[in-house]
C-alpha cells in the first residue's frame, strides 16, 4: 500500500496528466466529427493510423532510452500529438506520409529532446512543417466538401485568396468563388466552429487558460481588421481569417501546448499575440497559404526571451 | 558567370568582413574589463581558507593568478566543486573536477587541540592566518572553532603533534518561513 | 496583489458539533524546550526539584518563550524525547495530582499599566504565538511598539483544512478574544484592531461581533474574508486586510501592522483575568482515525495518546498521525508526542482522508502552480532551478518568498513534490549563505592578521632604528 507522501502537503487535488490529455482528446471529437461529415471516413482512418504509429514510436523511443514503457505511455500525451497532426493535414494525404510526419514529431521533436515536458518545439507542428516542406503538393490539396474525390478543387480558400490577390482580383470577386462559404472557407469554417466549441469546452474545464487563445485570436483579428478597414479590396476581413484555415484549432489546441509555450501569464499573452500576428503576416505576404504551423515554431524559438522579460512580480518585492 | 561578377562578390564580402572586424576590434579596446575588478570578483568566490593548498600563499594571490591566466580554476580543494562551478560561470569556462594533486575535498573540518598533550610552546599561534588560536607561552592553547577555517597550517609547527582535524559540528538548518 | 490560493473542503463540521472539552492533566508531562519556534528555552530546574502549578521551568531565550509547569509534582529528568519537530530536549515532570498553585489567582489591573509593563507581564507568562509559530508574543509586541505599528490584526482566518480550534474558541470564548485584543492594543501602542475571520465560520463571526458590541470598543472591528487557503498566513493576510505587502526582507510592523492569533489573544485575556501563565491551549483532534473528533483544551505537555483517549479512542483506520493540518503539518510517530504551544491540531488520518498522489511525472509546464501561488512565484521555474541547484536562478525566481503552503503541490497534474523540493533547496541555500558569510569573516580576519604582522614588523624596525640611533648618539664619535 502506498504510504503516501513523506513530507507535507499530504493531500492533493487528484488532477493528473492522463486526465488532462483525455479531456483534450474529448474536445477534439467535434472537429473529427465535422471532418467525417465533410470528407467521409478518411479522417478517422488518418487519426487511427497516426495514433498507432505514435504509440509504436514512443514505445520504441522509451525502450531505446531505457525508460519504463508502460507508465510513460499511459500519460496519453503522444495520442494528443497524433490526433492534432492527423486533423491538421488534408484527409487525402497518403498514409505513409502521415506516418512519416508522426514519426518525426514523436521521435525527433519529443524524445530526442528528452520526452514529456522537455520539447522546446511543438511536436505536432514540427511534423506538419516537415511534411509541408517535403510533400507540398499533397499537403495543400484539400478535397471539395461532399466527399467527391473527382471534383477536387485542389486549393483551400486561403490558397485561392492568395493566388487571386496576386492576380489582382478584388476580395469581393474572389470571395464569390466556389471555395468560399458564408464567412470563411467552404467546409473549413465548420471545422473552425467545431474547434471553437472544443476550445470553449477546454476553457470551461480549466484545462487550458484563456491567455494564449485570446491573445492569438486578437493577434490575427486586429491586424486583419485594420488592414481590411483601410483597403477592403486587397485584404480579407478579421472574420474571414478567424474562420479560415487552422485558426481555431491553432488557438485552442496547438498554441496552447504548455511545454513549448511561455511560462507566465503575461508571457503567454505576448506568445499568443506573436503567433497570431505571424500567422496573419504569413497568410498575407508569405509564401504559404496558412501560417499557423510556422508561426508557432517561430514563437517557440522566442520563448526563452519572452520568459526572461515576463517574470511576474513576487509578493514583498515592490516594483521589481 | 564572368570575372567582373566574381570580383564584385568577393570584393563586397571582403569589405564587409573588414568593416565588421574593425568595429569588433575597436569595441574590444574601448570596453575592456577592469582587471582589478575581476580579481575582486574571483576572490569573492574563494572560500578564504588561506591554506595555500593551491601553491599560492593565500586566496588573493590565487585569484590574481587566475585573472592573469597563470593558474587554472581547479586548484582549490576546500572550495570543492561549488567553487569550481562558480568560477567557471564567472569566467565562462568549462567546469572540471578539482585536480587531486592539489588535495582532496574534505567535509568542513576544524582544528582541535588535545589539551592533555599541549605543552604551551605557542608555535601554532603565529601559524594561524586568521588568528583563531588563543593562548600564550606556557598557558593552554585552544582553537576557537567558530573562527577556524580548516586550513591545517597549525598542524606542522606543533612539536608534539597535539592538533587534530575534526569534522565541524552541523549547522542548524533554517527555520521554515511564516 | 491578486488574492491567490485554493478553495478546499474544510472537514470541520464534526469537531464543531460539540463544545470544547477539557482534557485532565496526564500523569507524566513532557514539556519540550522547543515549543514550536525552532529555538530552545533555557531549563531552570534540575531533576528531583519540586514544581507547582505555574512555576517557571524554562527561561525565555531568543525565539523561545518561557515555559511554565501546568501541574505540581517532581521533575523526573531533562532528556531527549520525540516531539513534533523530531527529537528535542524536554523537561519531564511526574504529576503528583495535588495541583498546588504557585500563587493565588488574582486579576491584573492592566488598564493602569503602561505598555512596557504590560509587555513584561506578557513575557513573564510565557505567551507565545498559538497560531503555530510559537514566537514570543511579548517580543513581537515590543517590536511593533518600537516601529509604531498602528493596526493590530487578529488572525481568526484558520484557512487550513481539518483545523477548527480557533473557530471553536471564537464561538465559545469571544469575550476573551476581545479582552485580549484590548490588552494587546495597549501593550503594542496600536490604535485599532481588525479581527479577520473567514466566511465559512458564521458562528464565530456572530459571536465575535456580539462580543465587540458588548465591549463597546469602537477601535475593534470584524472583517470577513473569503475562505481561501492560505489566507491565514501572515503575508497574504496582511495584504488582504490592508492592501499593503510585507517587504520580503522585513516584517509586518514595517507596514504598520502587528499580527497575532486569536488564540494568543484569548491566552492574554486569561493572563490578566487571573494572573496565571500560559499552560494550556485549545487544539483540534480530528480525522477518520478517531472516534469523536473534537476541539479539546489540554495542558502543554499532554501526550497525544491521552488526547485521543479523551475523544473516544482510535477507530482502527488511522493510517498516519499529523501534527497540524493536511497541507503544512508534520508527520509524527507514536502516541507519546507531547502537546506544545505551537500545536494547533492532531490529525489522525485514514487512507481515505489523504488519498495518495501516485508516481511523479515530468513537469508539463501547465502553469497551474503559478496560478495558485499566493506569493506570485513561478514554481515550474523554481522546480527546474532547484533540480540543478542553480542558486542564481533560485534567487531570481524568488525562492526566499516561498511560504511552503503546499498549494502548488495540490494542483500539480504531474504529482511533483514541489514543496518538499523547495524546502530542501531553502535549507541548502541557507547553509550556502552561512558558508559565504563565514568566508567573508575569515577574509576580514586574515586581512587584520596581515595588518597586525605588518604593524609589528614596522614597530620592531622603528625600535631597532631608535636603539641604533641612541647607541650612535651615546658614542661621541662622529656626531
Amino acid at each position: 500500500m502506498d504510504p503516501g507522501p513523506a513530507q507535507p502537503p499530504y493531500v492533493v487535488a487528484g488532477f493528473s496528466v492522463p486526465r488532462v490529455m483525455f479531456q483534450v482528446l474529448v474536445a477534439l471529437v467535434p472537429v473529427l466529427a465535422v471532418q467525417i461529415h465533410l470528407f467521409g471516413m478518411s479522417p478517422l482512418l488518418l487519426v487511427a493510423v497516426a495514433a498507432l504509429v505514435a504509440v509504436a514510436c514512443e514505445a520504441l523511443a522509451l525502450h531505446l532510452r531505457h525508460r519504463s514503457v508502460r507508465p510513460c505511455l499511459r500519460d496519453g500525451s503522444v495520442l494528443v500529438t497524433a490526433a492534432l497532426l492527423a486533423l491538421a493535414v488534408p484527409p487525402t494525404l497518403p498514409l505513409w506520409q502521415l506516418a512519416l510526419g508522426v514519426a518525426v514529431a514523436v521521435l525527433l521533436a519529443k524524445h530526442a529532446y528528452g520526452g514529456l515536458g522537455q520539447n522546446p518545439f511543438n511536436p505536432a507542428m514540427v511534423g506538419y512543417a516537415v511534411l509541408l516542406v517535403s510533400f507540398p503538393l499533397e499537403m495543400t490539396r484539400w478535397p471539395a466538401p461532399g466527399g467527391d474525390w473527382d471534383a477536387m478543387t485542389g486549393a483551400t480558400a486561403l490558397d485561392t485568396l492568395r493566388n487571386g490577390l496576386r492576380q489582382s482580383y478584388t476580395m469581393q470577386e474572389i470571395q464569390a468563388g466556389p471555395a468560399f462559404g458564408h464567412v470563411g472557407a467552404m467546409g473549413g469554417e465548420w471545422i473552425n466552429l467545431a474547434a471553437l466549441v472544443g476550445g470553449v469546452y477546454l476553457l470551461a474545464r480549466r484545462i487550458v487558460r484563456w491567455h494564449i487563445p485570446v491573445a492569438m485570436l486578437a493577434g490575427i483579428a486586429v491586424p486583419a481588421a485594420l488592414f481590411h478597414m483601410f483597403d477592403p479590396g486587397a485584404h480579407a476581413s478579421a472574420s474571414f481569417h478567424l474562420a479560415a484555415g487552422a485558426t481555431m484549432l491553432g488557438a485552442f489546441f496547438i498554441a496552447t501546448d504548455p511545454v513549448s509555450a511561455a511560462t507566465s501569464d503575461r508571457g503567454r499573452l505576448v506568445y499568443g499575440a506573436g503567433i497570431g500576428l505571424l500567422t496573419w503576416i504569413i497568410r498575407t505576404w508569405g509564401g504559404f497559404p496558412d501560417g499557423v504551423a510556422f508561426a508557432v515554431l517561430i514563437m517557440n524559438l522566442a520563448v526563452p526571451l519572452i520568459d526572461r522579460y515576463t517574470v511576474p512580480r513576487i509578493y514583498g518585492h515592490a516594483g521589481q | 558567370m564572368n570575372a567582373t561578377a566574381i570580383l564584385a562578390a568577393v570584393g563586397t564580402m571582403a569589405a564587409i568582413a573588414a568593416i565588421l572586424g574593425g568595429v569588433l576590434g575597436w569595441v574590444a579596446t574601448r570596453l575592456r574589463s577592469d582587471p582589478d575588478a575581476l580579481v575582486e570578483q574571483i576572490d569573492a568566490l574563494l572560500p578564504q581558507t588561506q591554506c595555500a593548498q593551491c601553491r599560492y600563499p593565500g586566496c588573493r594571490p590565487y585569484a590574481e593568478a587566475i585573472a592573469n591566466g597563470e593558474a587554472d580554476i581547479d586548484r582549490c580543494p576546500p572550495g570543492g566543486e561549488t567553487t569550481v562551478r562558480a568560477l567557471a560561470a564567472l569566467l565562462d569556462r568549462e567546469p572540471r573536477p578539482v585536480d587531486p594533486q592539489y588535495g582532496a575535498t574534505q567535509p568542513p573540518r576544524v582544528a582541535l587541540i588535545d589539551e592533555d598533550r599541549c605543552i604551551g610552546c605557542a608555535l601554532c599561534l603565529p601559524a594561524c592566518p586568521v588568528d583563531a588560536i588563543v593562548g600564550a607561552q606556557r598557558l593552554m592553547h585552544t582553537v576557537i572553532a567558530a573562527q577556524c577555517t580548516g586550513c591545517e597550517l597549525c598542524l606542522a609547527p606543533c612539536p608534539v603533534d597535539c592538533i587534530a582535524m575534526v569534522e565541524r559540528a552541523g549547522d542548524q538548518p533554517g527555520r521554515a518561513a511564516a | 496583489m491578486k488574492l491567490r490560493g485554493l478553495r478546499l473542503d474544510s472537514h470541520t463540521s464534526r469537531p464543531l458539533e460539540r463544545p470544547i472539552r477539557v482534557v485532565p492533566p496526564p500523569a507524566t508531562l513532557v514539556l519540550a524546550l522547543d515549543q514550536g519556534s525552532g529555538a530552545d528555552a533555557l531549563p531552570m530546574v534540575r531533576p528531583g526539584e519540586a514544581v507547582r502549578v505555574g512555576s517557571a521551568v524554562a527561561a525565555a531565550s531568543g525565539a523561545a518563550a518561557a515555559v511554565h509547569s501546568p501541574v505540581s509534582g517532581i521533575v523526573r529528568e531533562i532528556a531527549a524525547r520525540p516531539t513534533s519537530r523530531g527529537a528535542s530536549r524536554c523537561i519531564v515532570i511526574d504529576n503528583d495530582g495535588r495541583d498546588d498553585p504557585m500563587a493565588t489567582a488574582a486579576p491584573i489591573d492592566w488598564r493602569a499599566m503602561d505598555g512596557s509593563a504590560l509587555i513584561e507581564c506578557i513575557a513573564a507568562a510565557g505567551t507565545a504565538g498559538l497560531g503555530g509559530a510559537a514566537f514570543p508574543t511579548a517580543t513581537k509586541l515590543a517590536l511593533a511598539r518600537a516601529a509604531g505599528a498602528e493596526l493590530l490584526l487578529l488572525n481568526g482566518a484558520e484557512c487550513e483544512p481539518w483545523i477548527c480550534c480557533d473557530a471553536a474558541l471564537m464561538r465559545e470564548r469571544a469575550a476573551d478574544v476581545v479582552l485580549g485584543a484590548q490588552v494587546m492594543l495597549a501593550a503594542a501602542g496600536a490604535q485599532r484592531c481588525v479581527v479577520a475571520i473567514e466566511d465559512d465560520k458564521p458562528e464565530a463571526i456572530a459571536a465575535v461581533e456580539a462580543a465587540v458590541r458588548a465591549a463597546t470598543d469602537a477601535r475593534i472591528e470584524v472583517r470577513v474574508l473569503p475562505a481561501l487557503f492560505p489566507l491565514g498566513a501572515e503575508g497574504p493576510l496582511v495584504a488582504a486586510v490592508t492592501g499593503r505587502e510585507v517587504p520580503h526582507d522585513g516584517w509586518p510592523p514595517q507596514v504598520g501592522v502587528v499580527c497575532q492569533n486569536v488564540g494568543t489573544a484569548a491566552a492574554v485575556a486569561r493572563l490578566v483575568q487571573d494572573d496565571r501563565p500560559v499552560m494550556s491551549r485549545v487544539l483540534t483532534v480530528t480525522g477518520s482515525g478517531v472516534q469523536q473528533p473534537a476541539n479539546v483544551e489540554a495542558c502543554i505537555g499532554t501526550p497525544v495518546g491521552q488526547l485521543v483517549a479523551a475523544c473516544g479512542g482510535y477507530t482502527g483506520e488511522c493510517a498516519r498521525r499529523i501534527a497540524g493540518g493536511s497541507l503544512t503539518g508534520r508527520s509524527i510517530e507514536g502516541d507519546d508526542v507531547p502537546v506544545t504551544k505551537g500545536m494547533n491540531c492532531v490529525l489522525l488520518a485514514s487512507d481515505a482522508d489523504l488519498p495518495s498522489r501516485g508516481p511523479a511525472r515530468p513537469c508539463i509546464r501547465c502553469g497551474d502552480c503559478a496560478a495558485v501561488c499566493p506569493a506570485g512565484l513561478l514554481p515550474q521555474q523554481l522546480h527546474v532551478a532547484a533540480r540543478s541547484d542553480d542558486s542564481a536562478a533560485l534567487a531570481r525566481f524568488g525562492l526566499s518568498a516561498c511560504i511552503e503552503c503546499g498549494c502548488c503541490d495540490y494542483v500539480c497534474p504531474s504529482a511533483i513534490p514541489l514543496t518538499a523540493r523547495f524546502r530542501a533547496a531553502r535549507e541548502r541555500q541557507h547553509l550556502a549563505d552561512l558558508e559565504r558569510r563565514r568566508a567573508i569573516e575569515a577574509r576580514a580576519r586574515y586581512e587584520r592578521h596581515q595588518r597586525r604582522l605588518a604593524e609589528q614588523a614596522e614597530a620592531e624596525r622603528q625600535a631597532f632604528d631608535t636603539a641604533r640611533r641612541r647607541a650612535r648618539g651615546a658614542d661621541p664619535g662622529d656626531r
